[in-house]
């Protein structure tokens, strides 16, 4: 019994030290790791930069601010030192968190948002699909289907509305030219870098007041948890010494006005019809077939209606719908031709050699159900860059917004010629072709990847030219992930680059006369 | 050590004339009662095959005309070595298909995880007819290729280092027996291809956090020197994870619980005594985040000393 007692000792000392071995480190969010936002320059002439919606900043009403000896401002002041000596934990982890940019923070925001609702509905009992409502957001199947065109053109909204609110901020900032708490109360510390922007109104809350409204239209189901993140930005304000409830409120309220005129926008861009109904499907086929062509199926059970046919009529951002029709680029190869089966055969012969490094591409670039689409994730890799520029907010905002500018708009001239064409998938033309990751629900000529990939890398190179080739050879990885995974024909990714490259020049050449520049001033 | 060129062919024979065997059912097992004397050796082969229509979205459960069946196909090698009467040595590695019936997902295949398990006899008691044994088994496993965990359901494994302590009883009373055991598994962050992910938020890492688990299993039923007949129970729970949503695709670091039912069968024959026949069959009946699979599976093993010298000792008993 002795020895049995000393062995089970043992035992027991063995199996907790293999398992201490195996300690989980705790995962490391590199998001989390953004050092506070300290921007090089404040970009003070932004008030003249040129805007998206709005013509002018001046008509919009924003009170003039209390003097800074009146007693309202000194009530404001104390809450800021009453909030700072009793400062928790809580609060220390939310100005870490916020510091690092309200347009970068806003902007993961709605790529969780985008992730969380990029979900196919589940079928129906009879096999039909239903649609998601926005005037019953909270029904099966939850508003919205975030799927790619509607991402990219809520990143569009969200980023376009931030910077002309930020335009409007700027305006009234130089007009009423009031210092930070900080510096009117040297007892009040800053607890992030030090800015001599003037802080009435709070651009933090601009981008805040804009964001929330635009998505409270975009994300319906989801306010409180938007609002939640509202409130956590404006404390993070107040504790860390940098605005006065009263600069929060004024800049809030500016950002909701500039909204306004973007949702507006957002309610007639024919976005709501873009799904279209079983007679405008069931023509796209009878069309593509009166022209001798194999028509687009569903490869899913039960066979899904394709995603947003008339995405294409969505007005563009950048140019006109003229200028989608003209962007559209020729026809794929006839399906009857010896070069298309040529093009299938190469996807099948990918299909058949799957390699580890394949898997890995197709994985990475793949941006399918629950994660924020590759115009998100081209958001993703910009935050990355733009960390490390310290731009200013308004910066930030009009760089992202010229990105996601051209996502929306690649997202319709993609879509424009996916109906146009309306392209059977390689796995449609021939069905031995089995794909490394999902294969999306809408024709296959050109590959969304592809454009959204071109027009994401030719904004950033333009952005940031001494990157190099960098955005260049992840486009062209992105697009080559979807030859290699049996997703697409090398047609459908080398004719996609070329739109989304084209497509991303009318954001470059917004950018080149916007007044803004691509150095800080 | 030497092992006799009669042994060997006797070895090569029997892993050649095999034409089925098993994944979770192998000669020696972390959660049986049942030990190899010192210095034998007994190495096996198993098949195991695995199928499913419906699972666990959730505890929502329904099928998937993208999946159709899901069927997963395990060749399996091991190899139990009788470190001391006490003290067994099992290695193991199996080889895994996984194709599906519908959809155009790609199949895959490849050498999952190689697995070390250590099962010591602690204790033992036996009086009159009945005798009880007490055991403890530790298992290692890693994976043994740089197969995509992230390619569920298709995936081979989570590709992740597992460490788990098992703590055995075995009770026979006459020929019958009861066998209870309860594990915990530590299982290893993992590296995706993919630089982040949705759980119930967006994570951006290429690490994933799986869930420890916690495994119970029960055996009970007939063993004589010759024959064993077994039901057996287990009950396998994740430690944390979130659920699949409505309609989305399953991931690694999901809550997979699973509750089995089956049957187990192990055979010896008189003429030819090193030789061990197994062959069984597992059927989920309770689950969440997983296929409700039957399982199939079958193996052969054979046991010889490599001292030389071996009588018909009785295998089965702890």
């Amino acid at each position: 019994m002795k020895r049995y007692l000393r062995n089970t000792t043992l035992i027991t000392l063995a199996i907790a030290s293999l398992c201490c071995s195996s300690c989980k480190k705790d995962i490391i969010d590199r998001t989390q790791q953004y050092p506070a936002l300290a921007p090089k320059a404040l970009d003070m002439n932004a008030d003249t930069w040129k805007p998206v919606l709005i013509s002018d900043p001046g008509a919009f009403t924003v009170n003039a601010p209390d003097a800074t000896n009146s007693p309202a401002y000194i009530a404001d002041l104390n809450e800021i030192k009453g909030l700072q000596r009793s400062i928790t934990d809580d609060q220390r982890a939310v100005v870490k968190y916020w510091s690092a940019g309200a347009v970068l923070r806003w902007n993961e925001i709605m790529r969780n948002l985008v992730a969380k609702h990029n979900l196919a509905p589940y079928q129906n009992v009879d096999g039909s699909y239903p649609a998601p409502s926005s005037s019953n957001p909270f029904a099966y199947p939850t508003f919205p289907f975030a799927n790619p065109p509607y991402a990219a053109r809520a990143y569009a909204y969200v980023s376009a509305a931030e910077y002309d609110a930020l335009i409007a901020a700027y305006h009234f900032k130089k007009m009423y030219n009031r210092s930070a708490p900080y510096v009117n109360d040297p007892t009040i510390q800053a607890l992030i870098p030090k800015s001599a922007l003037p802080s009435y109104p709070s651009e933090d809350a601009v981008v805040e007041g804009a964001a929330v409204e635009m998505m409270k239209l975009l994300f319906p189901a989801d306010v409180a948890y938007i609002e939640q993140q509202a409130q956590n930005e404006r404390l993070y304000r107040m504790v860390a010494g940098a605005n006065v409830r009263g600069e929060l409120d004024a800049g809030e309220s500016l950002g909701k006005q500039v909204a306004d005129v973007f949702t507006a926008r957002a309610r007639t861009d024919k976005a709501g019809t873009a799904g279209g109904n079983q007679a405008y499907w069931t023509q796209l086929q009878t069309k593509t077939a009166a022209r001798g062509e194999m028509y687009w199926i569903s490869l899913e059970t039960p066979k899904r209606p394709p995603m947003l046919p008339l995405f294409n009529k969505v007005k563009p951002f950048l140019f006109d719908t003229a200028t989608v029709v003209a962007l559209r680029p020729g026809p794929p190869y006839s399906t009857n031709s010896p070069e298309f089966k040529a093009q299938v055969a190469e996807v099948l012969n990918y299909s058949q050699h799957p390699t580890r490094a394949n898997e890995e591409l197709t994985a990475f670039w793949a941006d399918g159900t629950a994660t924020y689409t590759p115009a998100g994730h081209w958001n993703a890799i910009a935050a990355d860059e733009f960390v490390k520029q310290n731009y200013s907010e308004v910066r930030w905002a009009r760089n992202f917004a010229l990105l996601n500018m051209a996502e929306m708009d690649a997202a319709i001239v993609c879509w424009d010629t996916k109906y146009a064409y309306f392209n059977p998938r390689p796995s449609q033309a021939n069905d031995q072709i089995k794909t490394l990751t999902g294969v999306p629900n809408f024709p296959s000529y050109s590959s969304g990847h592809s454009n959204f990939s071109g027009a994401a890398a030719t904004v950033l190179n333009y952005l940031l030219p001494d990157r190099g080739s960098k955005f260049t050879d992840m486009a062209q990885q992105a697009a080559l992930s979807r030859l290699v995974s049996g997703i697409h024909t090398r047609q459908d990714i080398e004719v996609g680059l070329q739109t989304g490259n084209a497509v991303g020049q009318y954001a470059v050449q917004r950018a080149e006369s916007d007044g803004a520049g691509i150095t800080g001033n | 050590m030497k092992i006799s060129t009669k042994h060997l062919f006797q070895c090569l024979l029997a892993i050649a004339c095999i034409l089925a065997s098993v994944q979770r059912s192998s000669a020696q097992m972390d959660n049986d009662g049942i030990m190899i004397p010192k210095n034998y050796l007994c190495p096996g082969v198993m098949y195991g095959n695995s199928q499913w229509t419906n699972y666990w979205e959730g505890t929502y459960k329904r099928s998937n005309g993208n999946i159709g069946s899901l069927t997963s196909n395990m060749y399996s090698l091991m190899v139990t070595y009788g470190v001391t009467n006490n003290l067994i040595a099992t290695v193991s590695l199996p080889y895994i298909t996984t194709h599906s019936t519908a959809g155009t997902l790609h199949n895959q295949r490849g050498f999952q995880d190689v697995a070390l398990n250590l099962k010591w006899k602690g204790l033992k008691f036996a009086s009159g007819g009945s005798s009880f044994a007490l055991f403890a088994s530790v298992t290692a496993s890693t994976p043994s290729s740089n197969y995509q965990a992230d390619y569920l359901p298709l995936a081979l494994g989570s590709h992740s280092t597992d460490f788990s302590g098992r703590a055995v009883f075995d009770y026979t009373f006459h020929k019958f027996f009861f066998t209870g055991s309860g594990a915990y598994m530590t299982r290893s962050n993992i590296t995706i291809d993919r630089n982040s992910y949705y759980t119930n938020q967006l994570i951006y890492s290429n690490q994933v956090e799986l869930p420890n688990m916690s495994d119970y299993n029960f055996r009970t039923g007939f063993r004589s020197k010759y024959f064993i007949a077994e039901g057996v129970a287990d009950i396998s729970t994740s430690l944390g994870g979130f659920d699949i949503r409505k309609n989305d695709m399953p991931f690694p670091s999901n809550r997979m619980n699973m509750t089995s039912l089956g049957a187990n069968f192990r055979y010896r024959l008189k003429s030819f005594y090193n030789l061990e026949f197994t062959a069984g069959d597992d059927y989920v009946v309770a689950g969440r985040n997983v296929g409700q699979s039957n399982m199939i599976h079958g193996g052969l093993s054979y046991i010889f000393n490599l001292k030389g010298k071996e009588s018909q000792v009785n295998y089965y008993k702890n």
